[in-house]
């Protein structure tokens, strides 16, 4: 780590000032995954900015129905504010299917979108990385990639971004208000984290300077019926190797509408628009979500340690939305957790 | 035998210890603040073989506060032979000295040492500072290079090659059914909560305190003392407390080597701890490839047992450890052929690790009995008792003791075995298919000589104390208790010191020898002091005590007193008030216990345990949770049964975890463990635990030792991960055999 100067904003306009004013900089929220990459000298910002007195904590209803979620409320107050809880449950499951509860209390809902890779290689300053260091190569690819994408990758970095929240705000078709040197704007969720393509070193469309202040979220909850599935190498704190943000509007047993996201497999959560698209009419059965989940999966491609991920998304895919259509969600890890608080 | 309230041996005494653990007052090697203390960090190898070509320090040297940069090019002379770096349990060859030339090694090989007035100064000065190598292909993949597989030697380290016995081409010809499979589990790395640190502190003239995160301060000191050239006063290391251990710090670290270097060249106090990054930079649970293949005859009996493996170990040292010898023992049979080879590979040597050897050992045997029971059509409970072992054939020598067979019964009775049906996946619970697996395992009981010194002074207090250690095993509470029975005291009354080398001779702590080596001296330590107390009682012209001999008196309520009239009594305190000193003092003798260990033994000695699983998979997603575990134990006498419990529980959360997700994961392109924090490197959390019900057998052992305790450090975790995996295979079918059993293999 190297030594850094610290800026503590009590504004927007500042924060965005202080990053322009130097070389180097970086915001700062809950610091959990900055100060760890900083602590790797993966990351080596001269000067931090600290947005915890931005005032930006609120989470508020909105004039359309929808919920504004400041970017600074943590991941653990945002999964527990009883608006969420309510109209948002399927986020409400992903924050919690994340980290720990001591991480949760620090992690900001900004800095969720923000964090870095999970890839070994990514933090290992020993070993070639594209992401890390452009040009220098991919060194999972060939190696050790079990924690890699399947979907979306480029032969120049296959990355995923290790999120679980966000799995749940691309499914709920969240849009990001950020703050930046040109004013403010919008991005759609979908836009926001991009894809590795030829520059892996960019995990998202955010340009440089800009803050992200709040996020918000459309009226639309699927409250009724919804499911986060996450599938790891053990019952908690671990990072998704597949989850699966799965939400529906039912008529009876016909899908009206839904959204269907992944985790674990690509540089960005990962929707398919023509993947829900073919749920829309369609009876709420298994063999549909066979089907979808065929549709989604078509596209993937294995690395050899990650190849099992084909399946096993294809596997949580059919599971997902059987338990968004049945909401009998006791099974397995779901069970095995809440029997052991 | 009368009762007394100080019957403290048996009881679930609380840790002694734990207060001051829960409130942070015990002090563990990184925390002794000393004053003017300087920081150094470590700069590790980015490759696994080669050379360093140039080391520019210059820079690093500019920036205020840093002091000094250690490396192979400024390191003074040293201790020339390998023999000054051998500590106790270095194996052969020849030990890897840290700065000692531009030779790379292995990954992660400390490189240099950076020392700087603050701990942050000296991180960010090792970041920056440039070193250039020459890497050279490097080789760490176990199965590319078993060919060149060999026997090791027996050396002087006390390493005995398998036994075989009888024909074993004859015993699988005889046999009606068989199996033969390979085995595989990958390399391990202990990772205590506690990372590896030293605090030396200079107290001028070469005269320091060195607080080291050891399982053995005599090792230690012994190993810095051949390296500096310096006196046993000199080099004083203290060890009070350990944030565990699990065989890591069996070993000194090289932490230690760089504490001690850059102490003695700056004549400062310096302190060096390790990152968790660097927690996978030396010693691990070597990755070992087994064989085994079984043969048994139409009653089930086993007529061959064939067992081989093939393990890693590094360029410079045969690490050896007992993988196979367990299968000659734990079975009955007579045609029994056993190997074992190591591999040298471009890694630093593996290290003992919570039951060394047994532990990858019992997962290929244990599967394998699962295995042979199925295809001889039998239980797999009912398979092991029709093969129990009632005589050692493998030492030719009786059992002291083995109450294996209640372990078996009282284990399978609270799992419930009998409600199991054989037929994989043929047990539902819901939608999840249940499994029910089983394994069982077999662990010395060793004893060592260890000196204790027990001291009564004038407020009554008793002191006792032995330069052993406490890994977080319960070593200061079952001491405690066994000195306070053997003087009729209060357990406030007593207090247990370790940790120091200005205390009697201890041996480290490790292969769960500690309750019966230190254990047992304390009994002799209290029962000398005795003879001296008596001996006071005598001097003082005490009428009652006149004649008395040692075996007329006892010690109770703080007194010593006449068996046949206990009102006949004098208060301990009074006697050393008497005796005009501030403390009357006995230390044990470890001559007969010297002599012992020369001797053949006459029994074979060892703890058993049995262990029953239950497991419910997922059917579509695969997920396994261990929902149910009995872990049946013969260990001899339990001192303390809630520290005994723990001891277990312990074991089959580890054995749980080498089932399901742990191992070094290396990326043999760079040879280099790849998932090197604790946010990948998976052990269990609290939701994947479960039930564990831990039952003590009872054992009574009148040869093992007087004590008649066994140990259980590590007898609790045998057999586990086996039973996990034979879980799975009840559950769905699916044989793994290659640990762990991550999702991806079962799909
Ligand atoms: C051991 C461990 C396990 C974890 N497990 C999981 C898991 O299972 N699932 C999961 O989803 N997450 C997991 N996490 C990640 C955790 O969710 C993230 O670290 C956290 O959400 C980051 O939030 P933060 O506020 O601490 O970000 P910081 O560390 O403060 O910042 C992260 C990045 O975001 C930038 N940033 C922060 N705020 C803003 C803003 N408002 N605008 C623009 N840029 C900003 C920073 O400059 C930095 O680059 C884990 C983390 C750890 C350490
Ligand atoms: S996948 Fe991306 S992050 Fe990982 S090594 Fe390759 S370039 Fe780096």
């Amino acid at each position: 780590m190297n030594s850094f100067t610290f800026t503590q904003a009590t504004a927007v306009a500042d924060a965005v000032q202080a990053n322009a004013a130097h070389d180097d900089a970086a915001y700062i929220g809950g610091g959990t995954n900055l100060i760890d990459l900083m602590k790797e000298n993966v990351a080596r910002p001269t000067h931090l900015i600290g947005l915890k007195k931005l005032g930006l904590d609120a989470i508020e209803n909105l004039p359309d129905g929808g919920l504004r979620l400041g970017a600074l409320a943590t991941n653990a107050d945002t999964a527990w504010h009883p608006e969420v809880e309510k109209r948002y449950p399927l986020l409400n499951q992903a924050i919690l299917a994340g980290a720990s509860p001591q991480l949760r209390n620090m992690a900001t809902d900004g800095g969720n979108l923000m964090q870095r890779t999970r890839c070994y290689y990514f933090y290992d300053l020993a070993t070639p990385c594209n992401k890390r260091e452009p040009g220098s190569g991919c060194s999972a690819i060939g190696g050790y990639n079990r924690v890699c994408g399947i979907l979306g990758t480029s032969d120049q970095c296959i990355a995923t971004h290790p999120s679980d929240m966000c799995v749940a705000l691309a499914a709920l078709d969240t849009t990001v208000r950020v703050s930046g040197p040109n004013g403010e704007r919008t991005i759609k969720f979908e836009d926001f984290h991009r894809l590795p393509g030829d520059q892996p070193e960019r995990d998202n469309t955010l340009e440089p300077g800009e803050l992200i202040t709040g996020l918000d979220l459309p009226a639309k909850g699927f409250e009724k019926n919804f499911s986060y599935l996450k599938l790891r190498d053990r019952t908690s704190y671990a990072f998704a190797l597949v989850s699966v943000a799965a939400a529906l509007e039912l008529d009876g047993d016909t899908i009206k509408d839904a959204r269907l996201a992944l985790g674990g497999v690509a540089h960005k959560p990962w929707r398919d628009k023509e993947a829900e698209a073919m749920l829309v009419g369609q009876p709420a059965t298994a063999d549909t979500f066979r089907r979808v989940a065929a549709k989604v999966l078509a596209p993937a491609k294995g690395y050899g340690a990650n190849t099992f991920k084909i399946e096993l998304a294809k596997r949580a895919i059919v599971r997902a939305l059987k338990q968004a259509t049945e909401m009998n969600q006791l099974v397995d890890t779901d069970a095995f957790q809440n029997s052991n608080p | 035998m009368s009762h007394h309230t100080t019957d403290y041996i048996g009881k679930p005494t609380n840790r002694v210890d734990g207060p001051a653990k829960v409130a942070g007052t015990a002090k563990y090697a990184a925390e002794f603040n000393v004053p003017n203390l300087l920081y150094g960090y470590v700069v590790s190898s980015p490759i696994a073989k080669g050379k360093i070509t140039k080391i520019d320090a210059a820079p690093v040297l500019a920036l205020p506060g840093v002091h000094q940069v250690f490396s192979h090019e400024n390191v003074p002379s040293l201790a020339w032979l390998d023999r000054s770096y051998k500590d106790d349990v270095a194996p052969g060859g020849s030990p890897f000295r840290p700065l000692h030339d531009a030779e790379i090694k292995f990954s992660l090989q400390p490189v240099a040492l950076v020392v700087a007035d603050t701990f942050e100064l000296a991180r960010y000065a090792a970041s920056i500072l440039h070193i250039e190598y020459e890497e050279v292909a490097h080789e760490t993949e176990l199965a590319k290079h078993l060919d060149e597989a060999y026997e090791p030697g027996r050396g002087k380290t006390g390493y005995k090659p398998p036994k075989s016995r009888g024909n074993f081409g004859k015993g699988w010809k005889e046999g009606v059914a068989h199996m033969e499979a390979q085995y595989s589990h990958h390399a391990q790395h202990h990772n205590p909560m506690e990372m590896f640190a030293s605090t030396v502190e200079w107290l001028g003239d070469k005269n320091l305190n060195i607080y080291d995160k050891t399982q053995g301060a005599f090792n230690s000191q012994q190993y810095v003392m051949k390296i500096f050239g310096l006196s046993k006063d000199q080099a004083r290391v203290i060890s009070k407390y350990t944030g565990g251990g699990f065989g890591s710090g069996l070993r000194p670290q090289y932490q230690l080597f760089l504490a001690v270097l850059a102490s003695l060249e700056l004549q400062r106090s310096v302190r060096v701890s390790l990152t968790r990054e660097q927690m996978f930079s030396f010693g691990h649970r070597p990755e070992t490839l087994q064989h085994v293949a079984l043969a048994t005859a139409a009653d089930g009996s086993l007529t061959g047992i064939n067992h081989v493996a093939v393990a890693e170990t590094s360029q410079f040292e045969d690490f050896t450890e007992n993988v196979v010898g367990w299968s000659g023992t734990l079975y009955d049979c007579q045609n029994v052929e056993l190997g074992y080879r190591l591999s040298k590979l471009d890694v630093f040597s593996p290290l003992d690790m919570r039951a060394p050897g047994a532990a990858s050992g019992s997962i290929a045997l244990e599967i394998a009995m699962d295995e042979m029971a199925y295809a001889a059509g039998l239980d797999p409970l009912e398979f092991r008792i029709r093969n129990y072992s009632d005589f050692d054939q493998a030492q030719n020598l009786p059992y002291s003791s083995k109450a294996l067979r209640k372990c078996y019964a009282e284990g399978a009775a609270k799992f419930g075995w009998e409600k199991r049906t054989a037929e994989p996946g043929s047990m539902k619970d819901g939608n999840l298919l249940v499994g029910w697996g089983m394994g069982g395992g077999i662990w010395d009981a060793s004893k060592m000589p260890a000196t204790v010194k027990a001291s009564l002074d004038a407020d009554g207090h008793l002191t006792v104390s032995s330069g052993t250690n406490d890994i977080g095993t319960g070593t200061y509470t079952i001491m405690t208790q066994i000195a306070a029975q053997s003087m009729g005291l209060p357990l406030e009354a007593v207090t247990f010191v370790l940790g120091d080398t200005t205390l009697p001779q201890s041996p480290l702590q490790g292969g769960s020898w500690t309750a019966a080596s230190v254990g047992n001296s304390v009994v002799e330590a209290c029962s000398k002091l005795g003879e001296a107390l008596l001996k006071q009682a005598q001097q003082m012209d005490h009428p009652a005590f006149k004649d008395a001999k040692i075996e007329d008196v006892e010690f109770a309520n703080g007194q010593l007193r006449l068996r046949a009239d206990d009102t006949q009594a004098v208060v301990l305190r009074d006697l050393v008030q008497a005796s005009g000193e501030p403390k009357i003092e006995a230390e044990n003798s470890t001559v007969l216990a010297k002599l012992e260990m020369l001797k053949p033994p006459k029994y074979s000695m060892h703890a058993h345990n049995a262990v029953f699983v239950e497991v419910k998979v997922d059917p579509e997603l695969m997920t396994v949770h261990v929902t149910r575990v009995v872990n049946a134990v013969a260990a001899g006498r339990i001192l303390n049964p809630k520290t005994a419990r723990s001891q277990v529980l312990g074991s089959v959360v580890w054995g749980i975890s080498s089932a399901l997700m742990e191992e070094s994961v290396m990326d043999h392109r760079f040879g280099r463990y790849m998932n090197h924090n604790y946010a990948e490197y998976h052990v269990p959390v609290n939701a994947d635990i479960h039930d564990i019900d831990v039952v003590f057998v009872s054992e009574e052992d009148d040869k093992v030792n007087p004590l008649g305790v066994k140990g259980l450090g590590e007898v609790g975790l045998l057999g586990v991960a086996a039973a996990v995996a034979n879980a799975i295979y009840h559950a769905t079918g699916k044989r793994v055999r290659d640990l762990p059993v991550t999702i991806d293999k079962l799909l």
